[in-house]
Formats: C-alpha cells, sequence, structure tokens
C-alpha cells in the first residue's frame, strides 16, 4: 500500500542537522492524530538512527513512509559499515569518538533502544560500503509482513 | 511547583517561556548522556543538562520533556535558543551546578521518574 512518502539527506559529522528529520516525521505524526506514545517509539528510533550516520557513516539518505498500517523507515548510508552486527546491537557495545560522546551519545544504546521502540528492525551491513537500517512501528494491532 | 517557582528555587533565567500545559512540575531527570534520555518510557517534566549543543534540546523534543535547564551556566549560542522555540520548550540557565539544581529541585518536592 502506498502512503505518504519523505525523503530527507544526512551528512556525516553534520551534527546540528540531526533529528531534523525526526522532528518533521513529529510533526506529521501529531497532524494525523497518532498516539504519542508511537510517536515518540518513533521519532526517539529515528534519532538514533540519524545520529548514528552522522556519527558513524559518511553520509545517508532517509526514508520513510506512513501508511494506515505502519510508519516504515529505511536509513541507508555509504559508510564503513558494522563488521559484527550482532555485536553492535549489544547494550553498551560501541566505536564511538569523543566527539560524538561530547553530544551526548555514543554509550552503545542506540541500536538495542531502536530495537525496543520498533515492531521490526532489520540491520544490513557491508563493511567498506555502507549500513541499511529498517524500521517499522506498527499503527494496527497486527502488522502485516510484506 | 509551577514554572515560576521552579526559576525561582533555581535563581534560572527563563530564556524561552515555550509551551507547558501542566499544571504542575512534578518529576524530573537530570543526565548529560543523551542516549540514555531517550531510553526513558516516562516523560519527566524536566530534563537537568550541562550539555549546550543542539542534542539536549532534540532529546527534549522527541523524549516528550517541555522544560529543559541547563546548569553550570553555560553560555548558550542563538542556534540552541532559536531551537527551542521552533520546538516550543521551556529553556531556563542556571549558574547552579546538575547536582545542585537536582539537589534544590528534590527539596522542593520534585520526583526522580525512577
Ligand atoms: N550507520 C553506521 N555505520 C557504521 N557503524 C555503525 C552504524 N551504526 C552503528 N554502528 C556501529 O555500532 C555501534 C553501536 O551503535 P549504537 O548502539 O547506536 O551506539 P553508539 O552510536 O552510541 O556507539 C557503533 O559504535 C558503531 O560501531
Ligand atoms: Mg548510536
Amino acid at each position: 500500500m502506498s502512503g505518504i512518502k519523505f525523503e530527507y539527506k544526512l551528512e556525516g559529522g553534520d551534527f546540528a542537522n540531526a533529528g531534523k528529520a525526526s522532528s518533521q516525521i513529529k510533526k506529521t505524526l501529531k497532524q494525523l492524530n497518532i498516539a504519542s506514545k508511537t510517536i515518540k517509539r518513533v521519532v526517539v528510533s529515528l534519532y538514533e538512527a540519524e545520529v548514528n550516520v552522522v556519527a558513524h557513516a559518511y553520509r545517508g539518505k532517509i526514508d520513510v513512509e506512513i501508511t494506515v498500517e505502519m510508519i516504515d523507515i529505511v536509513i541507508a548510508d555509504e559508510g564503513p559499515g558494522i563488521e559484527n552486527i550482532e555485536q553492535a546491537m549489544q547494550p553498551g557495545f560501541s566505536t564511538a569518538t569523543a566527539k560524538v560522546v561530547s553530544m551526548g551519545f555514543g554509550a552503545g544504546m542506540g541500536l538495542p533502544n531502536m530495537k525496543k521502540n520498533t515492531d521490526f528492525m532489520n540491520v544490513e551491513s557491508e563493511v567498506g560500503v555502507g549500513t541499511t537500517v529498517q524500521l517499522k512501528v506498527a499503527l494496527v494491532d497486527k502488522l502485516v509482513e510484506n | 511547583m509551577t514554572l515560576k517557582e521552579i526559576a525561582n528555587v533555581l535563581n534560572a533565567k527563563v530564556v524561552v517561556d515555550g509551551f507547558f500545559d501542566k499544571k504542575a512540575v512534578v518529576t524530573a531527570v537530570a543526565s548529560d548522556l543523551m542516549s540514555d534520555v531517550l531510553t526513558l518510557d516516562e516523560e519527566p517534566d524536566i530534563l537537568i543538562t550541562g550539555l549546550t549543543n543542539l542534542q539536549s534540546i532534540r532529546t527534549a523534543e522527541f523524549a516528550d520533556i517541555p522544560i529543559v535547564v541547563v546548569a553550570r551556566g553555560k553560555k548558550l549560542t542563538p542556534e540552541f535558543i532559536s531551537l527551542a522555540k521552533e520546538t516550543e520548550l521551556c529553556l531556563l540557565t542556571t549558574d547552579f551546578s546538575v547536582f545542585k539544581s537536582s539537589g534544590v529541585l528534590y527539596k522542593n518536592g520534585v520526583k526522580e521518574i525512577y
């Protein structure tokens, strides 16, 4: 099913713009009268994903699609990739630089928190190429897999 | 406590008088780690922080925290202030440390969320 679509771009190191996409998505979801707890789950996850591109990759693209059933987000970046995804998903695992830590991140809590807040999460990565994260949050009781 | 009373006991300046529709301030968290704030299942009324980059405003926005108190008398950039305005947050600055701000609020009845 096709719904409302949004596209955003991100640049590695550009912390000032991390959160812009999440902010616009939050406004849109509010206008659509989505429950505030659901909105929070979406934007917290998307924000952590935005920060990951800015903190760990070179550049990235975010695609968001909102349908009556769900919010479907794909964050694809060009970057160093993740060598061991299972390890990266562990709470506390981080390769973040001091700069990232000074921004209030880099505690290895982003990916686990995205997992916690979404109904579906998939991470694919190729070392030296980039990483793609897909996140889905259901707006109906049962999320129909496509 | 009301927002005004909060500002009083913290000897704080209200930099942005944003949107706060609750009758009273009841709960707060103190953190410089935004990732940690983003894991909270509940929504405290206040975030007390020493972090003065845009991430603390963004975090409050996404974690649904209406009031940000920047401690230690840190200087704020115009971008920081305008982002707070844009997101309709209440932004306060105090010379008190994060520890002292937390202690003073706690003494005045503001509670932890966990
Ligand atoms: N988009 C990405 N590109 C490359 N590495 C990533 C990406 N996202 C996450 N990682 C790796 O996974 C680790 C854990 O990510 P996360 O849980 O968000 O914690 P943090 O970002 O605080 O380090 C990162 O430190 C990094 O090594
Ligand atoms: Mg992260």
